[in-house]
């Protein structure tokens, strides 16, 4: 099991209450396993304690990204939520700690695998 | 080439990045300043109640009073900024007022007015408007309706557009979607028409890449830490072409990147549908988007398609909602986790003994995972020699929030030993604002635009 960021980055931000995670593959190698494994439950599972409703995801294949929008994810938002990060700055940090049995970096290229 | 570049991503941002531009790329065309996230307006609203000249970004005349030296010796660039708030013309006035002081009374100051649409929606002569019911809620507009602090529509580039072309120099709008500021001067350079979706769609691209300002450039990007220059991240610029592609770039000299990286980062920034992102001047497909390298540190983005956008304006509503305040102590030492939530905890139950529940608490201790709670770490896992206790209520009650501010620093004393950093005094007394998004028919909404000069 590999944490997510080592085969990928992110971005993540707000919409009122509701917050979106862009991800992308570092390589093109990398975005072919997100695509596959990376589902819109895994994702609802792992932010479930910030209270998300249900998870859509996007394929964005020309940018080489999903994107998931978490509806209620920030207790209210913005001004609303009491919480330290009230506007999911650092929700796309958070995603990418998520642990994933993914091949790891060296072996994710476009170069076959050992 | 059309050179229009952000110099402020919020009500905020860096004072200095205007005139740092406008001397490093004498020759761009257009600055934009962002001013106004969701419920900027809210602040406004409630600043303005006590001091009327208050309703717009007073920052943005600092701005301008930068910027005379660089007009005086004939630069060029001209501006469009939502600094106007609730009140632009006001705004406008104030510039009015520093240009003169500057001798620089030949700049002509436009107004772009139309998106203030609170009377209609606090009109209760008739049925609720069409459209107003809570966008994520769906709750019905009279939940709220007495307390309404703010509603504007996000309106387009057209008017704008319109005040270019009629030879503003400085262009002040209220709210108006982001990627607008930058979609106007396009059409009124390119004389697109209203109808050419992709063309506006490629211009709105280019307004998302750059409405965050150093967001473009590497700020706030996965790879932070290892950028060059990363102490002095550049603001970003966009030379829009006349089939609505850019290349974004930055100015020479600052730091940060533009890579592939950064720009698909920020492409998806607060998008939901990728497909289909709504904005008053089309619908854009980013699904068609084709990156390309134009050299080092620029990035041209090209193949958006646009569609005719819904018929209806989103609204951003924003309705008084009580009280708030944090309270933040530094608690050092063994088991400094374990102490500090006590100690939180020890002042809600005080306050409770004493009579005062509140609607919301939380108390957090910072430095656990506290961010994303029950994420990535867990609170037992986590052993700290030191942590930050920060505990927040929330009520109707403004009494009610401000008895809570005065328990925080008695914990120095009646606390755990190795607690500090009380020396910032008391909290203060946050108003809270509910966000209501909304919609209004384009036929309530009336966008134009007036010179003041």
């Amino acid at each position: 099991m590999i944490p997510l960021r080592e085969i990928a980055f992110a971005r993540s931000g707000d919409k009122g209450s509701s917050a979106n995670v862009a991800v992308f593959g570092r390589t093109p190698g990398s975005y072919a396993w997100l695509r596959d494994h990376l589902t819109a439950a895994m994702v609802e599972a792992y932010f479930k304690p910030l209270g998300t409703g249900p998870v859509v995801r996007y394929d964005v294949p020309n940018l080489e990204a999903l994107n998931f929008v978490l509806p209620g994810v920030l207790a209210g938002g913005g001004s609303r939520s009491l919480r330290v990060d009230s506007q999911g700055k650092t929700l796309g940090q958070a995603l990418l700690e998520m642990k994933v049995d993914a091949p790891g970096p060296t072996r994710t290229g476009q170069e076959p695998v050992p | 080439m059309f050179r229009i570049a952000n110099a402020s991503a919020f009500w905020g941002d860096q004072p200095g990045a205007a005139a740092r531009l406008a001397s490093l790329e004498p020759d761009l065309d257009f600055l934009t300043l962002d001013y106004l996230a969701e419920v900027s307006l809210s602040i406004m609203a409630i600043v303005r109640a006590k001091d009327p000249g208050a309703g717009f970004a007073r920052d943005f005349i600092g701005v301008v009073r930068s910027l005379a030296p660089f007009w005086k010796s004939g630069g060029r660039t001209r501006i469009v900024t939502n600094a106007g708030g609730l009140d632009p013309v006001g705004c406008a006035r104030a510039v009015q007022a520093e240009l003169a002081a500057n001798g620089l009374e030949r700049l002509r100051i436009a107004v772009v007015t139309g998106d203030d649409v609170l009377a209609a929606m606090k009109d209760d002569s008739g049925p609720p408007p069409a459209g107003s019911a809570n966008l994520e809620t769906g709750e019905p507009l009279s939940t709220v309706a007495g307390r309404l602090v703010t509603a504007n529509a996000y309106i387009g580039a057209g008017a704008i557009a319109e005040a270019v072309r009629a030879g503003a120099h400085i262009v002040i709008t209220g709210r108006v979607a982001d990627p607008s500021l930058t979609v106007g001067p396009c059409i009124a350079r390119f004389g697109w028409r209203p109808d050419d979706w992709d063309r506006i769609a490629g211009a709105t691209v280019a307004g998302h890449l750059i409405e965050c300002g150093t967001q473009a450039c590497g700020g706030f990007s996965t790879d932070w830490l290892g950028l060059p220059g990363a102490s002095d991240i550049g603001f970003p610029i966009v030379e829009v072409a006349d089939d609505g592609s850019c290349v974004l770039t930055k100015a020479a000299g600052t730091g940060g990147a533009v890579n592939f990286q950064v720009v698909r980062e920020q492409l998806l920034y607060e998008v939901g549908d990728p497909g289909a992102y709504l904005s008053p001047d089309a619908c854009v497909s980013f699904l068609s988007l084709r990156l390309g390298d134009a050299g080092e540190n620029r990035v041209r983005v090209s193949g958006a398609r646009g569609r005719q956008p819904p018929p209806a304006y989103k609204v951003s509503a924003a309705y008084r909602d009580g009280f708030k305040a944090h309270g933040l102590l530094t608690v050092f030492g063994n088991d400094a986790v374990k102490k500090a939530r006590h100690a939180g905890e020890a002042i809600l139950q005080r306050l409770g003994q004493a009579g005062f529940a509140y609607r919301e608490t939380l108390v957090e201790c910072l430095g656990t995972g506290a961010s994303v709670r029950g994420i990535a770490t867990r609170m037992s896992d986590v052993h700290l020699i030191e942590t930050v206790l920060r505990v927040s209520v929330s009520d109707p009650s403004r009494e009610k929030v401000e008895r809570f501010t005065r328990e925080i620093a008695p914990l120095v004393t009646s606390g755990p030993q190795g607690v500090t950093g009380y020396a910032t005094g008391r909290p203060g007394v946050l108003p809270v604002f509910g966000y209501w998004p909304c919609l209004i028919d384009r036929s309530a909404v009336r966008p134009e635009f007036a010179f003041v000069n």
